[in-house]
């Protein structure tokens, strides 16, 4: 059993977000991170490991630098990592990369008791759709919003979180699931797994390494297999802080009525 | 001369700072006025591998280097002086000297549990009567048998309430020096809690750190194994001597980290501070005051990385001496911490004398790294001897 966690590198929005004149994420500018949902993903991952004794891979697509966060996460305890990095693959939509993803795991091989975990969604992008995605092009089941992972045999149960309850979905290998920040609290590195971090193998996946799979065609990567056209992007406005009342008492009541009929909506 | 961090020591930096920030910070106030160990940080750290640093993995180490091990010490000080001298004493004064003077037993038997946190240590060299003057020491040990009996006691132990296992040392005859006169015999030893004799004495209630336990340790007809015995017989004065060495450089990372964390507070609050129609920050006494503290601080981090640089280089090679770099070390960051806390506080005004912020802690935790594991004067001897100055 092995399992592959997708992880991307996103900006840290912590901290002050930078935006280009277009309106558009000025990404050079801004500390990365790992994708706080993607963590959560690593976090359940090395759990089964913990478990099991299964063989964890961190696999992500982005420019040669997003090696730092592929190392930082063998430091947590991934066993080795796959940087998917090419200039035809730059671009690429969430239909494109995960099309080169699914291409990706498809080299790694996919065998029949593997997981692959996803976080739900990005922080930059908020689509939540790469992670289905990629089940649907590996042609295997997937459960989204995943909140607590049970291996029983050749079957994963799992909790999946919807806005007023959750549904119990068993599920065979090989399967994907994308994970929430719920599912757990994500570990540090440890100073052992530091030490380590890069002596461990990580590959790079390059487009040579990848155009052999049938996934992998010209009109499907990168900036021109990409369905998607942003035509606009903009900031919006900043609200003013909100007002709280407290109680729930007459008083309060008419408070919030005199400040409503003084801003005229009553 | 290469002042860059290698990727690995600034991966070690993040990790620290993130743990620190969400596991330490939040408990560093509440530890304080408690006068609470954090017995559950501890083990939060063990299980990252911050208790055993540098250490082999043979012996249940991290094995990162001392580097690693002042980082962890500075990052953890930053927002809280006690957590990093737990770290600091236990990883210094005890692993350190049964890693580096004990039998392939002792170590295999004690090193493993000190870093996995299962066990804390601590180190019994001070008493009463034998402070800065360590020859001073009134503790006896006498073999009988198959074991040593020791009594006497020893002060001011830091992790001495929670410790498990203690380097004690002791007096355990009398010898004759170089020149012909005669001294006593100092040995050291590996005491566990559950030796029989053995008790703990007082707490002290001090004015920092007051999250880390300091205690009296009390010997009393103490039977400790005679493979217990740390060195050979008349090696305790200079296993005392390199420990210290070793600690020195611990401390001067504590000290380093209080400082630095001090700059760091101060930055955020005379940004923010509005006094005059303007924030703090925008009057130049501000900007001189936090330019000459910073500096301060960079400096003595650099004598304090380069002590661990040295002593990783002595590891590799005994003839190189690491004692008066890290005697400079300790000198210069428990001095500037002092210092640059004390301006912090200046610099808050009225609140910084409050609890509400966390500089006046600092300042208060500061002082004690001019005091313990050699006072700022004996680093001066141990500089100038260095020196040749005699």
């Amino acid at each position: 059993m092995k399992i592959i966690v997708c992880v991307k590198q996103v900006p840290d929005t912590s901290g002050k977000v930078a935006v280009n004149p277009d309106g558009t994420l000025n990404r050079a500018s801004m500390q990365t991170i790992t994708n706080p949902d993607d963590k959560n993903a690593i976090e359940a991952a090395l759990k089964l490991k913990d478990e099991t004794g299964c063989r964890v891979t961190a696999v992500t697509m982005g420019p040669p630098p997003a090696e730092g966060m592929l190392r930082e996460l063998i430091a947590m305890g991934c066993d080795d990592a796959v940087l998917i990095s090419g200039r035809e693959f730059g671009g690429s939509d969430t239909f494109a990369t995960s099309q080169i993803i699914a291409a990706g795991i498809n080299a790694i091989g996919l065998e029949q008791d593997d997981i692959v975990f996803c976080g739900r969604q990005a922080i930059d992008g908020d689509t939540a759709q790469v992670g289905p995605q990629i089940a649907e092009k590996l042609n295997i089941p997937q459960v989204s919003y995943v909140a607590d992972i049970k291996k029983e045999g050749n079957e994963i149960v799992v909790k999946r979180m919807l806005e007023d309850g959750y549904m119990t979905v068993k599920v065979q290998t090989p399967c994907l699931l994308t994970c929430i920040k719920e599912l757990n609290e994500p570990r540090y590195m440890s100073v052992g797994g530091i030490v380590d971090a890069y002596s461990k193998p990580m590959q790079v996946f390059d487009y040579p390494r990848l155009k052999d799979d049938p996934l992998i065609e010209a009109d499907t990567i990168g900036l021109a297999g990409s369905p998607t056209n942003i035509l606009t992007s903009f900031t919006p406005p900043q609200k003013g802080a909100g007002m709280m009342l407290e109680g729930a008492d007459r008083a309060a009541c008419e408070k919030l009525a005199d400040i409503l009929v003084g801003k005229h909506i009553i | 001369m290469d002042f860059v961090l290698s990727k690995e020591h600034e991966m070690l930096r993040k990790m620290y700072r993130e743990f620190a920030e969400n596991e330490v910070k939040p408990l560093a106030q509440e530890i304080d006025e408690e006068e609470r160990f954090p017995m559950e940080t501890v083990k939060k750290m063990a299980r990252l591998g911050m208790m055993g640093t540098y250490f082999p993995r043979e012996y249940g180490g991290a094995g990162a280097d001392p580097l690693a091990y002042v980082m962890c010490v500075e990052e953890l000080a930053k927002v809280c002086g006690t957590t990093a001298v737990i770290v600091s004493a236990h990883t210094s004064l005890c692993a350190a000297p049964i890693f580096e003077n004990g039998t392939e037993e002792q170590k295999m038997k004690y090193l493993p549990k000190l870093c996995s946190g299962e066990w804390i240590g601590a180190f019994g060299l001070t008493e009463p009567g034998a402070g800065t003057d360590a020859q001073g020491q009134q503790t006896t040990a006498v073999l009988e048998g198959d074991h040593y009996v020791l009594n006497g006691s020893k002060c001011f132990i830091t992790n001495g309430n929670v410790a498990d296992v203690f380097i004690i040392i002791a007096v355990t005859g009398t010898a004759t020096d170089k020149r012909g006169r005669k001294v006593k015999e100092i040995s050291a030893f590996i005491v566990e809690r559950t030796f029989p004799g053995f008790s703990q004495g007082k707490h002290e209630k001090k004015m920092g750190i007051r999250g880390s336990s300091t205690c009296d340790l009390i010997f009393e007809d103490c039977i400790v194994p005679k493979e217990n015995l740390l060195g050979k017989v008349g090696d305790g004065f200079k296993i005392a001597m390199k420990t210290l060495d070793g600690g020195r450089i611990g401390i001067a990372a504590q000290a380093l980290g209080l400082g630095e964390g001090a700059v760091e507070e101060a930055i955020k609050y005379t940004r923010e501070r509005v006094q005059f129609g303007k924030r703090i920050s925008q009057f130049q006494n501000t900007q001189f005051q936090l330019a000459d503290m910073h500096t301060r601080m960079q400096a003595a981090q650099y004598l304090v990385y380069a002590a661990a640089m040295k002593k990783e280089e002595h590891a590799r090679n005994s003839k190189v001496s690491y004692s008066m770099d890290a005697a400079m070390a300790k000198l210069f960051a428990a001095e500037a911490a002092s210092d640059v806390t004390r301006r912090a506080v200046q610099l808050f005004g009225g609140y910084g004398y409050t609890r509400e912020y966390p500089v006046e802690r600092m300042m208060r935790d500061a002082k004690i790294t001019e005091i313990y594991e050699g006072t700022s004067e004996v680093q001066k001897m141990v500089i100038a001897s260095n020196l040749g100055v005699k």
